[in-house]
């Protein structure tokens, strides 16, 4: 008797447990696109680990509105195809929410195609101005155009009265769309760009594009590309003894670049986003907390140094989070929330959504900073 | 800055380029001239230089000097393994059968050196000074001069090495005929396992240093490989003063037409003379079908 008595609480006892499992409600599911391997895995790295990251640690504090979140990552490899299959996967088997990702402008474009037929909202982290220009209904971006940090600089040159340049870019991707919006907005800021000179990307001595350029009576050098051939170039001009002051692009600022460059990179200019240089911030600085946040909590996780990408990746989960705190949960409601973002202070630089702007940031996403002995300097 | 300092700026930058174009010009025409293989991988030795150096100073802390010449004893070492694994089995074959295989073999060198050691770009600090040396207001790093230093004395030890050392004349003789070379005793198959062996030592030679001008990774070795292929074009396959002139004319005319004409046109200014050398004279600028290859 007695044991049929343990036998019916042992059952009552389980059939709570699964009770419980049922009734507490399921995660959110929320999809991530990021090409951890592939040649585009020094961006796609960082920003899944990002990602991981603060999806555990929102989930740690209770969740969102008392729901845990579900992060599903799938790797693009940098792929485009990859990239449209594993987010037809997210979407039709795993039903996510929203997307974050992909790292790179290929892959986001490839995609952009399918979250719209689905009406599934997507935060890309890849910097292609075209992502956003024209703004498409359900996508956003984390990352900062490139033009942002073109106009960074032509500010700094006007404030130094600075008017004859010689631009000095890469014949890649990235090099072709800094020299045409280098071209672009030089007339606004009165600048005249007076020698254009480009370099290959696998090019592995500048010396004659900077002669070229020391001969004409360029007053700045602004070189506009991603590592090893800014490096070569700084070295060159270094040997050249180029003596007016030379601006690279925000595509070297990490530590690389100083690692390459060595002695030659003492008193190099460049845009940059603000992670490299946090802890040099004014505590008025409306991002300065978050910064701080991530990099203190990502070096603490991964004994690495956060840096830009993995930027991309916070601001773009924590956009959702704080869509998905007013909004609920339906794909709908997130983008409605997403669209009205104001004054969002994240890593790469403070948000303002709006049905006409998708991208969200202004010119203060960048700062400038100068190279001074072996590490960056913020220039105030 | 007047326009003659510019001129001789250009002409600086071109010879320094055209020496380093040339001493990779050098491991092609060796194994070319033993075997009549023109060996793609060529410029896989060249990064395997660079890459091996930076890896022993990094990760086992050596000093310059042991890490260069480890690096050198395992380019050679996989010079060597190339033959034996690659080339040799297939004795019979066709040249042309064994050009299409170290063009493989270069694709593999490039993967595994992905594999190992990653994507990044190294660079290796210079062997003396980095102050640039002023010549007449154009200006040259230390580091050049080391380059052409060490593309003279390969010259000149090659030289020697082919005209009056008995290996060096073995080597000749295979190259004129190697049957009758094999008839007076000449071991053919080792002489055509030295020239791997020496291609790849002078290859991954060049590679250490330009690295600390150019920096390395693991996918350097096509271009340059193909600028030197141009420049032994250019100076009729031999391994002598035609490979070094034809290195240093392709330097120049390289940095003059980035200067003169536009820097974005400097890989296909190599490119077009390669082409019309190989159209019109095919045996070079500076060597008849007849002249002797060393």
């Amino acid at each position: 008797m007695s044991r049929n008595i343990f036998r019916m609480i042992l059952v009552l006892f389980f059939s709570f447990l699964m009770a419980g499992a049922v009734f507490a409600a399921p995660p959110v599911k929320i999809g991530a696109l990021f090409s951890v391997t592939g040649p585009a895995s020094p961006l796609g790295e960082p920003e899944r680990n990002t990602a991981e990251m603060m999806v555990a640690e929102i989930n740690k504090a209770g969740g969102i509105n008392g729901r845990q979140l579900e992060l599903i990552v799938y790797d693009t490899q940098g792929d485009a195809t990859k990239a449209v299959q594993a987010v037809n996967k997210l979407i039709k088997d795993d039903k996510v929410v929203a997307i974050i990702g992909p790292s790179t402008t290929g892959d986001s474009m490839a995609i952009i195609p399918v979250v719209e037929k689905a009406a599934i909202p997507l935060i890309s982290c890849a910097a292609g101005i075209k992502i956003t220009d024209p703004v498409k209904k359900w996508v956003f971006k984390t990352a900062q155009n490139d033009v942002l940090a073109v106009m960074r600089i032509y500010k700094n040159l006007q404030k130094q009265k600075i008017s004859r340049v010689a631009i000095l870019t890469v014949s890649d991707g990235f090099g072709s769309s800094g020299r045409e919006q280098l071209k672009l907005k030089a007339k606004e800021f009165g600048i005249s760009i007076i020698s254009d000179e480009t370099y290959g990307p696998k090019d592995t001595d500048m010396t004659v594009q900077l002669t070229k350029i020391r001969n004409s009576n360029a007053q700045a050098v602004i070189c506009w590309g991603t590592n090893p051939g800014p490096a070569i170039v700084a070295r060159n001009a270094q040997q050249l003894g180029i003596k007016i002051p030379l601006y690279m692009s925000h595509g070297v600022s990490s530590r690389k670049f100083i690692d390459l460059a060595g002695d030659s990179a003492g008193g190099i200019m460049l845009p940059s986003g603000k992670v490299i240089v946090a802890d040099q911030l004014p505590n008025s600085d409306p991002q300065k907390k978050a910064l701080m946040s991530y990099v203190n909590k990502y070096r603490a996780r991964y004994k690495v140094e956060g840096d830009h990408f993995g930027g991309h990746a916070w601001d773009a989960v924590m956009l959702l989070k704080n869509a998905m705190e007013k909004g609920g949960f339906a794909p709908a409601a997130i983008r409605d929330q997403l669209e009205k973002t104001k004054k969002f202070a994240g890593i790469g630089g403070t948000f303002n959504f709006s049905p006409q702007d998708h991208a969200g940031l202004n010119i203060d996403a960048f700062v400038l900073v100068k190279v001074e002995k072996g590490d960056w300097k913020l220039i105030k | 800055m007047d326009n003659f300092q510019q001129l001789f700026q250009y002409i600086l930058t071109g010879l320094s380029n055209g020496a380093i174009y040339a001493l990779i010009g050098f491991g092609f025409a060796i194994i070319y001239n033993s075997t009549g293989i023109i060996n793609f991988a060529q410029g896989e030795f060249v990064m395997l230089g660079g890459m091996l150096t930076i890896f022993f100073l990094s990760v086992f802390q050596m000093p310059l000097v042991p890490a260069i010449l480890l690096a050198i004893v395992v380019s050679t070492g996989v010079g060597i393994l190339f033959e034996r694994l690659a080339i040799r089995p297939l004795k019979d074959a066709q040249p042309f059968s064994l050009i299409i295989i170290t063009i493989g073999a270069s694709i593999f060198l490039r993967g595994a050196a992905m594999l190992i050691w990653g994507k990044d770009t190294h660079a290796l600090p210079a062997f003396s000074s980095n102050d640039p040396l002023y010549i007449a207001g154009a200006t040259i790093l230390p580091q050049h001069l080391w380059i052409l230093g060490v593309t003279v004395l390969i010259i000149i030890a090659s030289r020697i090495f082919f005209n009056y050392s008995v290996v060096g004349k073995a080597m000749r003789a295979c190259s004129y005929n190697p049957r009758a070379a094999g008839l007076v005793g000449i071991n053919v198959k080792s002489m055509v396992l030295l020239s791997f062996a020496l291609s790849s030592a002078i290859g991954s030679l060049a590679g250490i240093i330009i690295a600390p001008l150019t920096m390395t990774s693991y996918d350097v070795g096509a271009m340059l490989g193909l600028k030197g292929f141009c420049a032994v074009i250019i100076g009729g396959m031999s391994s002598g003063m035609g490979t070094v002139f034809g290195g240093l004319l392709l330097g120049l005319l390289e940095s003059l037409g980035a200067g003169y004409i536009s820097a974005s046109y400097k890989d296909a200014i190599a490119f077009i003379i390669l082409l019309l050398i190989l159209f019109i004279r095919p045996e070079g600028l500076f060597g008849s079908k007849e002249t002797e290859r060393f």
